[in-house]
């Protein structure tokens, strides 16, 4: 049996000294460490991301739970408590989620600012990041989602029908099926293989500005001619770190986003997950005007380190947990 | 039908694809944090060798392949088939042509090759990467001539046309790597 880690020491090093200055980096700012359930009553309804679900086994029948796939329901919970700034690091599992750059149990760095803009959010991912990646070259690219596709494909997201996104998938991607793809994915397909990887290497990229469809909890903002998410992306090189919002207060959009959420579980024939009240409650007393932002430590360690699969950063990645 | 979803492969995983078999070079997961997954793969056509990209939407479900590797001993060629047989039941398996196309060289009685079976008939023969075969014509050594890479032309006894060092004679056995064709050395024990 293989049971020895997959790391190097100098790795669990790494490890130990990118928490290390992320908590140092945070109790200057004065962002407070907090912690939520790993195990909740809810899921997450999300339609690209399967909660693991468990079953707590009592004499009365049995009690199903998810293992959260972020802290974000709780943690506005607790910006709704008037916590003020907030982070966690914190284990969390995404089911299926399997590969060079995925384990489904990963760490996750998540905080809240509020009164945040994601653009000031934005540039305090940027100096997190340069603190915990020395060598990382000045100057991130900032890009619009929308200026991505322009610059590619003369296609602008925003207003692009389904039928356009289906020709340029035919067109660039091998062999791809778009049968049963929603705008969400196509773009996605579009972004993940044939725009990301044009993205600088070793350079932080920001992507802004998204598509409602790619909205998530995301606030929306009219423009002139169409809506978009402020949502955006960083990447370095080609590896996504981090996702992050202007987050959605209003209490009627968040029930909306949940309840449509679960709607196109149902369109994707997958099992509807159990909506969070709690956190709809909370932002039913309010949320604060607020930006936040995730970011997947093990990736980040992987460009510590310079591994190219996250099996060797992670002590005992999924097979051998 | 048996089928299997993108989620069960992994390299050498084999499916159909178009009507023809194929077996998974790389499988690469790629997802956005917020998004659509998808496997990415190179894949092999058993059939002609070459090698594609495909990309398929997480949940994807293809068809298997009922495709099986087996050792087994070559024996003879009858003019149409070629005669494969599984050492252990004695099973014989007929294959034509195509299937031995790019091996026909490196066939020799009784050697172990790996055939591939696609609904019980072979698609493919892989050879041992390592055979000895007797030299059957080349012209004669040429004593004390060890010159550094000066070498001829020889033909060994499946038919291969090979380069050989000019000391070697006919009638000798040489080891050869099947995957390049390159005479390695003299066999032991010739």
């Amino acid at each position: 049996m293989d049971w020895s880690p997959n790391t190097t020491q100098q790795t669990r090093k790494s490890r130990a000294q990118m928490l290390h200055d992320i908590r140092a980096f945070f109790l200057q700012r004065d962002v407070l460490e907090v912690e939520t359930p790993a195990l909740s009553q809810f899921g997450n309804t999300d339609p690209f991301i399967e909660s693991i679900q468990c079953i707590q086994q009592k004499s009365e029948g049995s009690e199903l739970r998810y293992l959260h796939t972020s802290p974000e329901y709780p943690m506005k919970r607790l910006l709704a408590a008037d916590s003020g700034d907030i982070y966690q690091i914190s284990k969390v599992w995404r089911a299926g989620e399997s590969g060079n750059k995925h384990n489904p149990e990963f760490t996750l760095l998540e905080w809240y600012r509020v009164g945040f803009s994601y653009q000031k959010l934005m540039q305090e991912v940027e100096e997190l990041l340069s603190i915990v990646l020395p060598d990382l070259p000045k100057k991130p690219q900032f890009k619009t989602y929308e200026s991505l596709f322009l610059e590619k494909f003369n296609i602008n997201p925003h207003i692009a029908t389904n039928e356009q996104l289906i020709d340029c998938v035919r067109e660039h991607i091998d062999h791809l099926d778009t049968e049963g793809m929603n705008n969400q994915s196509l773009l996605d397909a579009i972004l993940s293989f044939c725009i990301e990887p044009e993205f600088e290497s070793s350079h932080l990229t920001f992507v802004y500005d998204y598509p409602v469809s790619q909205s998530a909890l995301a606030q929306i903002r009219q423009t002139e001619h169409y809506p978009v998410a402020e949502r955006f992306e960083v990447y370095l090189g080609q590896s996504e770190l981090g996702n992050g919002y202007q987050e959605e207060v209003d209490s009627k959009r968040n029930k909306q986003i949940l309840s449509d959420e679960n709607q196109a579980r149902k369109d994707f024939n997958l099992e509807t997950v159990k909506e969070d009240r709690l956190f709809l409650a909370a932002a039913e007393k309010g949320i604060p005007a607020s930006a936040g932002v995730a970011i997947g430590l093990d990736r980040v360690l992987m460009c510590i380190t310079g591994e190219k699969s996250i099996q060797k950063v992670i002590n005992f990645p999924w097979d051998k947990a | 039908m048996a089928t299997v979803s993108t989620s069960e492969f992994k390299s050498g995983l084999k499916f159909i694809l178009d009507g023809d078999p194929y077996t998974i070079v790389e499988n690469e997961f790629v997802k956005p944090g917020k998004g659509q997954a998808f496997s990415r793969v190179k894949i092999r056509n058993l059939k002609t060798g070459r090698v594609v990209d495909k990309t398929f939407k997480s949940g994807e479900k293809v068809e298997a392949a009922d495709v099986m590797e087996v050792d087994m001993e070559y024996l003879y060629e009858d003019g149409e088939f070629w005669h494969f047989m599984e050492p252990t039941s004695f099973e014989q398996h007929a294959a034509e042509e195509t299937a031995v196309m790019d091996v026909k060289h490196w066939l020799k009685p009784q050697e172990k090759y790996i055939v591939t079976l696609w609904n019980g008939s072979p698609l493919s023969a892989t050879p041992p990467n390592f055979i000895e075969l007797q030299i059957t014509e080349c012209d004669p050594g040429v004593a004390g001539n060890t010159a550094q890479g000066a070498t001829k032309p020889a033909t060994v006894e499946t038919g291969a046309q090979i380069k050989v060092p000019l000391f070697v004679e006919e009638g000798e056995m040489v080891k050869i790597d099947t995957r390049t064709g390159e005479y390695l050395s003299r066999a032991k024990d010739s």
